[in-house]
């Protein structure tokens, strides 16, 4: 990376050739920033609502979390602590790339693995097995915004479904899964019901995950920068996992072959998510897949919260 | 281990964007030397426009560099282009500009045998035999020079050629083409407003123009060869110089600022109806695009047409302006094809968990079927 920023840029659009050459603040300019706090002003005020927005060009190709990216982007300022993981790692390349990026551009700004410590969370297919605060954002990639996608494939219509809670083809969709599989399959990105109104992908977080984002202290922002939409579950917002009285909702169980719960290879811990580790041997183990969790619980074992939570069906049966 | 797993991602990718370097330098030690942008942006012309037309940023210094710097991959060159883009603010909106006064280098029209002002063939590997020269593998500066010394010896300039009449405006004049809509909305620009569905025309357009060209190649030749309707007959193809202008920030008179090398094509379609008269006329098609594009430029005129006056039920993708507009994005498609190098393990524990569940819910059913059998 050869690249100069410099912060003077920022205001200065009065463009000398020199000055049209470096980079702002935030690295987009002011409108652009502007524009995206908007769009999540929008999408707090409308839980689950997918707000459109002009997304931009990023440095990092679309797919690599360019919405979630604009959003840190966007609400980041100096004094802020930021922590980025992807699939829980603080140390995964992408989480590397995208902090070093966003330390890059924005000055003043710290970074920090320590999830009680930031201000932003950025991640990518995890929610922190630490609980989260009202005084933190959580900012996750988005890959697919519309959970409607799978069974409606236009756009236009589809806005017009969610505009109307008309979920019936979501709900034949789940049935089907059912009658041919015995169970609804879904495993990262299960459909989930927002504050009783829209239908909304939680984006790939593991179903693990899912009853952690009802009422949460935190603000969950959701950036999807390829497909342009912004979407939010403010704190204290209902998050129902869209299920049947006799097909219920459950979380990945990590049960060994005598139904015991698998335990961290490294921490202990039968209360995360875990990651299966092939071993040079064959052999396969299981480690936390928040590493920063893992790390501060093999220092002091402490009982954490379990994900289980009982939810109600979103249609009588 | 994987590389979420192991510690030291900073390290890895430092070192992956130096052999990267390396890829590029590997010529050294054998005298060889860094490529110029200038050498970037004339002899490789057409990967040159590509990137202009698909960065969708008239900067020719600045796409040389780009190549450079992605080692010649049009995707990600176009794509650096963009991310410099995306962090510059908007400062104004050109008028609308007359593609009838642009200086050509190359005008045909494969509708009529003679035009007004004649067809010009211009820069063009249309009939020219692709044999490889082997003698291009040993040309010297002194060759290469004397091709060109050889032409300017004796040129005369011709001004004529600064400004020649569209071959759609005599057709119109004799009301066989669709009225030109008139420019009555505030163009729509894709960078700065939410792309949804339906899009205004000068959205589409936007999109059309800044697409990959083997995109809208693609879908445009899906159409051709019988899935979709539009029957193209090229009125005019053009490559020149469009001069650009601005009002004056003082004044406010119009100015020219500059002028960019641009690709147009008109094409005639199959029949449509008079808007108001209903009598039957052709219809057109329009492409334009940054650089010397004529591939691209003629497919998205085919493509403006399928997704203006196509079926829109989805029955011919590309009749559907939303199947269209959605898929033709070379940075995005690009992006998300590339993204699924990343990391995936969370979401494919997921789905680990819940396939041994079911194997789990089958073997309950089906009791003669042992673990090692399933799977």
């Amino acid at each position: 990376m050869t690249d100069t920023f410099t912060q003077d840029a920022s205001f200065n659009d009065g463009e000398t050739s020199e000055a049209s050459r470096q980079y702002s603040y935030g690295l987009m300019d002011e409108a652009a920033k502007k524009e995206i706090r908007r769009a999540c002003l929008r999408a707090v005020a409308i839980p689950g609502y997918q707000v459109p927005f002009a997304s931009r060009e990023m440095p990092i190709a679309r797919g690599f979390g360019t919405g979630g990216l604009q959003i840190t982007l966007s609400i980041i300022g100096p004094g802020d602590t930021l922590k980025v993981i992807d699939q829980g790692s603080d140390d995964s390349v992408n989480a590397v790339s995208l902090r070093s990026l966003i330390e890059k551009v924005c000055p003043g700004a710290n970074t920090t693995e320590d999830s009680d410590e930031a201000t932003i969370v950025q991640t990518r297919h995890r929610i922190p097995e630490t609980i989260l605060g009202e005084h933190q954002v959580l900012v996750f990639q988005v890959p697919y915004p519309d959970i409607l996608g799978g069974v409606e494939m236009n756009e236009e219509r589809r806005v017009q479904l969610h505009g109307e809670t008309d979920y019936a083809k979501l709900y034949v969709a789940l049935y089907e899964d059912v009658v041919r599989n015995g169970r609804i399959t879904s495993g990262a990105g299960y459909p989930v019901e927002v504050n009783r109104h829209y239908a909304m992908t939680p984006s790939p977080i593991p179903r693990w995950d899912v009853p952690r984002l009802s009422m949460s202290h935190n603000l969950n922002l959701f950036g999807a920068g390829r497909e342009k939409k912004i979407f939010a579950v403010p704190p204290y917002t209902e998050v129902t996992p869209i299920q049947f009285s006799d097909q219920r909702f459950s979380v990945e169980s990590f049960l060994d072959r005598n139904g015991e719960r698998i335990a961290c290879a490294r921490c202990g811990s039968t209360g995360s998510f875990l990651d299966e580790i092939y071993l040079s041997d064959g052999a396969t183990t299981f480690m936390c897949s928040d590493t920063e969790y893992c790390r501060k619980n093999a220092e002091i074992v402490s009982p954490v919260p379990s994900g289980a939570v009982e939810f109600r069906s979103p249609i009588p049966l | 281990m994987g590389y979420v797993a192991v510690k030291g991602g900073g390290k890895a990718i430092a070192e992956a964007e130096l052999q990267l370097e390396i890829l590029r330098t590997r010529g050294a030690r054998k005298g060889e030397t860094p490529l110029s942008p200038d050498q970037i942006q004339h002899q490789l012309h057409f990967l040159h426009s590509q990137v202009l037309s698909e960065g969708g940023l008239y900067d020719e210094e600045l796409a040389a560099l780009a190549l450079k710097q992605s080692l010649g991959d049009a995707l990600e060159a176009a794509f650096y282009l963009r991310a410099f883009k995306a962090t510059r603010p908007r400062i104004g909106v050109t008028p609308v500009l007359d593609t009838s006064k642009m200086r050509l280098i190359r005008r045909i029209s494969s509708a009529f045998k003679e035009i007004p002002g004649g067809q010009i063939l211009g820069p063009t590997p249309d009939y020219t035999h692709r044999l490889l020269n082997f003698e291009r593998m040993e040309e010297t500066p002194e060759a290469f020079r004397a091709i060109l010394e050889r032409w300017l010896d004796g040129i005369t300039p011709d001004p004529s050629l600064d400004c020649l009449p569209k071959v759609v405006d005599f057709l119109r004049m004799q009301g066989l083409v669709e009225e030109a809509s008139e420019p009555n909305e505030a163009p729509y620009d894709v960078t700065r407003q939410p792309i949804t569905f339906p899009m205004p025309r000068s959205g589409a357009l936007t999109l059309l123009a800044r697409g990959n060209r083997g995109s809208l190649l693609a879908l445009a030749y899906s159409n051709m060869r019988g899935y979709g309707s539009v029957h193209p007959t090229v009125a005019e193809l053009r490559v020149g110089y469009l001069p650009v202008e601005m009002p004056h920030p003082v004044t406010g008179q119009m100015m020219e600022v500059g002028e960019t090398l641009i690709t147009e094509c008109e094409l005639l379609t199959s029949s449509t109806a008079n808007k108001s008269s209903g009598l039957p006329t052709f219809g057109l098609g329009y492409g334009v695009c940054f650089g010397h594009n004529e591939v691209k430029a003629i497919s998205m005129a085919i493509l403006e047409r399928s997704i203006r006056v196509g079926r829109r039920d989805g029955t011919i993708p590309s009749e559907d302006p939303e199947f269209v507009l959605s898929h033709i994005d070379g940075l995005e498609s690009m992006g998300f094809c590339i993204h699924y190098k990343m990391p995936h393990y969370v979401t494919f524990q997921s789905s680990l968990t819940q396939m041994r569940d079911r194997q789990d819910d089958y073997r309950a059913k089906n009791p003669g079927v042992k673990a090692n059998e399933v799977g």
